[in-house]
C-alpha cells in the first residue's frame, strides 16, 4: 500500500472556512485565534457596518474549525476538505 | 373523563378544610406540588407530602414561595398536574409567577388560606382581605379565575373544580380560602372515582416532526381561544417566555402583539364567564334586600339573614363561589330590582367596589366590614340589613 | 475570497442569513437569527461549546431541556433548538427543580447569566447544589449586569467600575467555584470563553455526570464592563484571558477569587460522586415504606 505523504502536497489546503459575511458583527475572535493565520479582517464593510473577516492565506487552512468554535455571531465556520461537518468535529 | 382512583379517598371522612384541599386536589390528578411553609396553609401540603408516596406523585419543600410557585411551573412542562398553597405573605411573592402563568398559560392551581394583613399580620387568624390582590397582584393587565370555599366540603369540591377550569382554560386558577375555613372541621364525603369529573389536559395532537406552536389557534375550533399544551421530550421544542409573544411563543415586542396576546388572554376568560362563573341564590326573585357574600362569612350571614325574614322582611342572599371573574352581568340584573345590596365580608372593603360598580348608583350598596381576626358577629350583619330597609 | 465581495453582497433577499452547514446551526432557532448580543460579546462563544459538546455526547436532543432566567444570557434559552424555557429573573433553578421531578428522563440544563443566578436567584443557586438533584448550571460570568445597562453585580472584581458603582466598587465579590462546592455541587469547572476547546470537553462532562453539576464561563462584556473599566473590547478581554489563565485542574477552590487584572484559576476543580436527590428519593421511600411505594409514573424506569 502506498501512503500519500500528506506534507508533500503543500500548495492543497486541508481545510477550508465559509464566512457568512452579513451574519458578522466584526469582533475579530476568528481571524486573532485562528492557530494558521488563514484569515484577516477585512478593510470594507458589510451591509450593518462592520468589518467581516477576510481570507488571507486560504492554503493555510487546515480544516479545524476554531474559527467556527469561537465565532459568538455563528458566521463562520471551518471544514476539512472531502467531506463534510459532522458530529465531533469542532 | 373520570378521576383516577389512585387518589381518590372515597368514604366520609371529618376534616378540616385544608385537608379536604389536599384530598380535593389528590382526587383531581395533581401529582406534583412545590411548598413552603406559611401558617394558616401549611396543613395542605403537609397532607399531600404525607400522601403523595402512595398515589405516585411528589412533594417538594422549596426555599421560598417564589420558588415553589414556579417550581410547579417547570412541573406543568414536564407533564404533572401541580399546585401550591400558601398564606398573605407568601401570596405577594407568589404574585410574580402568578403573572408568569397567566403569561405562559400555564394551568395550575394556586390556593391562598388567607390570614390577616399587610404584612406579618394576624397568621393564626382569618381575613378575606386578599380578594383584590387575587385579582390585580401580579402586574400588568389579565384576568383571572377565583373561587371561595365556605367550607370544607366546599374546599375538597372547589379545589377539583379549580383545576378542571385551569386545564380548561390552560390558566393559573386561584382558591381562596380562609383561616376559618381551612382550620374548621366537618364531615367531608369524597365520592367513587367514577362521580367525579375531571376535565383532561388537552395536548397538542401534532407529532414529533410536526410543527408545533405552543400559542397557535390551528388546532382550535372557531372560537376557542385556548390552544393546546405539549411538554418536554414530545420533540415539539417549544419556546416558552413570559415576554410578550407570537403564535410561535417568540419574544414579540411590539404594540401589536401586546394587543394580540392580551387580548386573547383576557377573551379566552370573559367569553366564558357563564361557564366560570357559579353562584348560589336563595330568595332573590321577590326580595328587597339582597345579602352578597362569599367564604366563610356568607356563612356567618344565615342568622342574620333568618332573623330579619323571620321578621317578615324580604331579604335574599348571593353567595359569590366564583369571585373571579365578578358575575357582572348577574348583580346588575338584580340592582335593577332591589332597594338595597347588603356585602358582608372579612376586609375593610373590597367586593362591595364590585357591587357598587355593577349597581351602578341605582340600590344601595352597603359593606359590613371587619378587620379580620375574628368573623363577623351576626348581629352587625342584621343591623346592616334592618339600617338599609329603613 | 478577496477584498470585493461587499460589492457583491447587496441584495439582503440574495445574501440570505443562513448557511445550511455551519454545525452549530442545527441547534439554533435559525428563524430568529440575528441574535441581540452586542459585537464580541462571549455568550455565542460559549453556545458554540455547548452545541458541539451536547452533539458529542450521548444524549438525545429530545430529552435536553434548557432553562434561562432573565438577562443576557437568559435569552440562550430562545435561540436554541431545544424544549426551551425563558423564565423570571432569578427563577431558572427553581423552574428547573419541577420540571426535573416531573421528567427525570429530561437532562436539564440551566444556562444563565452571574445576576440571574448568584444575586436575584442566589437562594435558590445554594439549596439546588445542595439537594443535588440532576441538572447541570452553566454560568456566563460577565461580572456585571448586561442587559440593564452594566450594573454592579455580586460577581463585579473589587474596585471595578460599573454604572451603579461609578467610582468602583467596595464589595466581595462571590468567588463562584467556592460556593458552588461548598453548596454541595458534585462537579465544578471554570474556563473563560478564550478556553473553547477546554470548555466545550468540560460542558460534556458536566451534561454527562449525574448530579448537581456547575460551570463558570467567564466572558467579556465589551460594550459595558470591558469598555467602562478601560479593558479594550472584547478581543482585548479574550487575549487578556489567555495571558491571565492559569490552568490549574483540582485547584483548591478557595484560591480562585478573581480580581481586576489578576490571574484567571481555570480548570476542572471538583468531581465528586454523592447519591443524587431522585436516587436517594426513591432508596429511601422503598425502605421506608416497601411495597406501599408508588414511585410516579415518569420516574418508572429512569430513576434507579
Amino acid at each position: 500500500m502506498v501512503e500519500t505523504k500528506k506534507s508533500a502536497a503543500p500548495k492543497a489546503p486541508k481545510g477550508h472556512v465559509v464566512i457568512n459575511t452579513e451574519r458578522c458583527k466584526g469582533c475579530g475572535f476568528c481571524a486573532q485565534f485562528c492557530p494558521t493565520g488563514v484569515l484577516a479582517m477585512s478593510k470594507g464593510f458589510n451591509l450593518k457596518g462592520y468589518h467581516p473577516p477576510i481570507i488571507a492565506d486560504a492554503a493555510k487552512c487546515s480544516g479545524c474549525g476554531l474559527c467556527g468554535m469561537y465565532c459568538p455571531d455563528f458566521a463562520i465556520y471551518g471544514v476539512k476538505n472531502g467531506r463534510k461537518p459532522e458530529s465531533g468535529d469542532l | 373523563m373520570n378521576a383516577d382512583p389512585r387518589g381518590v379517598l372515597t368514604g366520609s371522612h371529618f376534616l378540616d378544610g385544608d385537608h379536604a384541599a389536599a384530598e380535593g386536589a389528590l382526587a383531581a390528578g395533581a401529582n406534583f406540588s412545590a411548598g413552603y411553609p406559611i401558617t394558616p396553609s401549611t396543613e395542605v401540603v403537609e397532607r399531600l407530602a404525607g400522601r403523595f408516596p402512595f398515589t405516585g406523585g411528589t412533594f417538594i419543600q422549596m426555599e421560598d414561595e417564589l420558588a415553589a410557585s414556579i417550581a410547579i411551573q417547570g412541573a406543568v412542562w414536564g407533564g404533572s398536574k401541580a399546585l401550591t398553597v400558601t398564606s398573605g405573605p407568601g401570596f405577594s411573592l407568589m404574585m410574580e409567577h402568578l403573572g408568569y402563568g397567566i403569561m405562559t398559560e400555564t394551568p395550575f392551581v394556586l390556593v391562598d388560606v388567607q390570614r390577616g394583613g399587610p404584612s406579618t399580620g394576624l397568621p393564626t387568624m382569618p381575613a378575606q382581605a386578599d380578594m383584590m390582590q387575587a385579582r390585580w397582584g401580579s402586574h400588568g393587565d389579565y384576568e383571572i379565575i377565583a373561587l371561595a370555599p365556605s367550607s370544607p366540603q366546599e374546599c375538597f369540591n372547589l379545589m377539583i373544580r379549580a383545576f378542571n377550569l385551569s386545564e380548561k382554560y390552560r390558566t393559573p386558577v386561584l382558591l381562596m380560602m380562609d383561616e376559618c375555613v381551612g382550620h374548621m372541621l366537618e364531615r367531608v364525603v369524597i365520592p367513587s372515582p367514577e362521580k367525579i369529573q375531571i376535565e383532561p389536559r388537552r395536548y397538542t395532537r401534532k407529532g414529533p416532526d410536526e410543527q408545533y406552536w405552543p400559542y397557535s389557534l390551528e388546532e382550535c375550533n372557531n372560537g376557542d381561544l385556548v390552544p393546546p399544551l405539549t411538554k418536554v421530550g414530545e420533540g415539539h421544542f417549544p419556546h416558552i417566555t413570559g415576554l410578550t409573544h407570537d403564535d410561535r411563543g417568540y419574544p414579540a415586542m411590539n404594540a401589536k402583539s401586546q394587543a394580540v396576546l392580551l387580548g386573547r388572554l383576557v377573551d379566552k376568560i370573559r367569553n366564558n364567564a357563564d361557564d366560570i362563573i357559579t353562584i348560589e341564590e336563595d330568595g332573590t326573585d321577590d326580595a328587597d334586600v339582597i345579602v352578597v357574600s362569599y367564604g366563610i362569612t356568607a356563612r356567618v350571614c344565615q342568622p342574620a339573614i333568618s332573623r330579619a325574614r323571620a321578621e317578615g322582611h324580604k331579604v335574599g342572599f348571593l353567595r359569590l363561589v366564583t369571585v373571579w371573574p365578578f358575575p357582572e352581568k348577574r348583580i346588575r340584573e338584580l340592582a335593577g330590582r332591589v332597594s338595597a345590596f347588603v356585602v358582608p365580608e372579612m376586609n375593610l372593603g373590597q367586593i362591595v367596589r364590585e357591587v357598587e360598580r355593577c349597581s351602578q348608583g341605582r340600590p344601595k350598596v352597603r359593606g359590613v366590614t371587619h378587620a379580620g381576626g375574628a368573623v363577623h358577629d351576626p348581629e352587625e350583619i342584621y343591623n346592616a340589613i334592618r339600617e338599609v330597609m329603613g | 475570497m478577496s477584498e470585493s465581495y461587499e460589492a457583491t453582497v447587496t441584495d439582503p433577499v440574495s445574501a440570505p442569513m443562513t448557511c445550511d452547514s455551519n454545525p452549530v446551526e442545527e441547534w439554533l432557532r435559525m428563524d430568529r437569527m440575528p441574535h441581540i448580543w452586542c459585537p464580541g460579546c462571549g455568550i455565542g462563544t460559549s453556545v458554540n461549546c455547548f452545541t458541539r459538546a451536547i452533539e458529542e455526547s450521548s444524549l438525545d436532543r429530545k430529552n435536553i431541556a434548557i432553562v434561562s432566567g432573565i438577562g443576557c444570557t437568559g435569552r440562550v434559552a430562545g435561540y436554541l433548538l431545544l424544549d426551551s424555557f425563558h423564565t423570571t429573573h432569578g427563577r431558572a433553578l427553581p423552574f428547573a427543580t419541577g420540571l426535573k421531578l416531573a421528567s427525570p428522563k429530561t437532562k436539564v440544563v440551566v444556562y444563565s447569566g452571574d445576576g440571574d443566578l448568584f444575586a436575584i436567584g442566589g437562594n435558590h443557586f445554594i439549596h439546588a447544589a445542595r439537594r443535588n438533584l440532576d441538572m447541570t448550571v452553566l454560568c456566563v460570568n460577565n461580572f456585571n449586569y448586561g442587559m440593564t445597562g452594566g450594573q454592579v453585580a455580586p460577581t463585579t472584581p473589587e474596585f471595578a467600575i460599573a454604572s451603579t458603582t461609578p467610582y468602583g466598587s467596595v464589595e466581595r465579590p462571590f468567588n463562584l467555584p467556592y460556593l458552588a462546592q461548598s453548596c454541595g455541587a458534585v462537579y465544578v469547572a471554570r474556563w473563560t470563553v478564550y478556553h473553547v476547546k477546554q470548555l466545550q470537553r468540560s460542558i460534556r462532562e458536566a451534561l454527562e455526570k449525574p448530579g448537581f453539576t456547575f460551570i463558570e464561563m467567564v466572558a467579556p462584556c465589551p460594550t459595558l464592563f470591558v469598555r467602562r473599566n478601560r479593558l479594550g473590547d472584547g478581543l482585548a478581554a479574550l487575549e487578556s484571558y489567555e495571558e491571565n489563565a492559569v490552568i490549574k485542574n483540582g485547584a483548591d477552590t478557595r484560591e480562585c477569587d478573581l480580581g481586576m487584572g489578576g490571574p484567571i484559576v481555570c480548570g476542572k476543580f471538583v468531581d465528586i460522586d454523592r447519591p443524587s436527590y431522585l436516587s436517594n428519593q426513591v432508596a429511601h421511600l422503598r425502605k421506608v415504606l416497601g411495597d406501599r411505594y408508588v414511585m410516579p409514573d415518569a420516574w418508572q424506569g429512569v430513576v434507579q
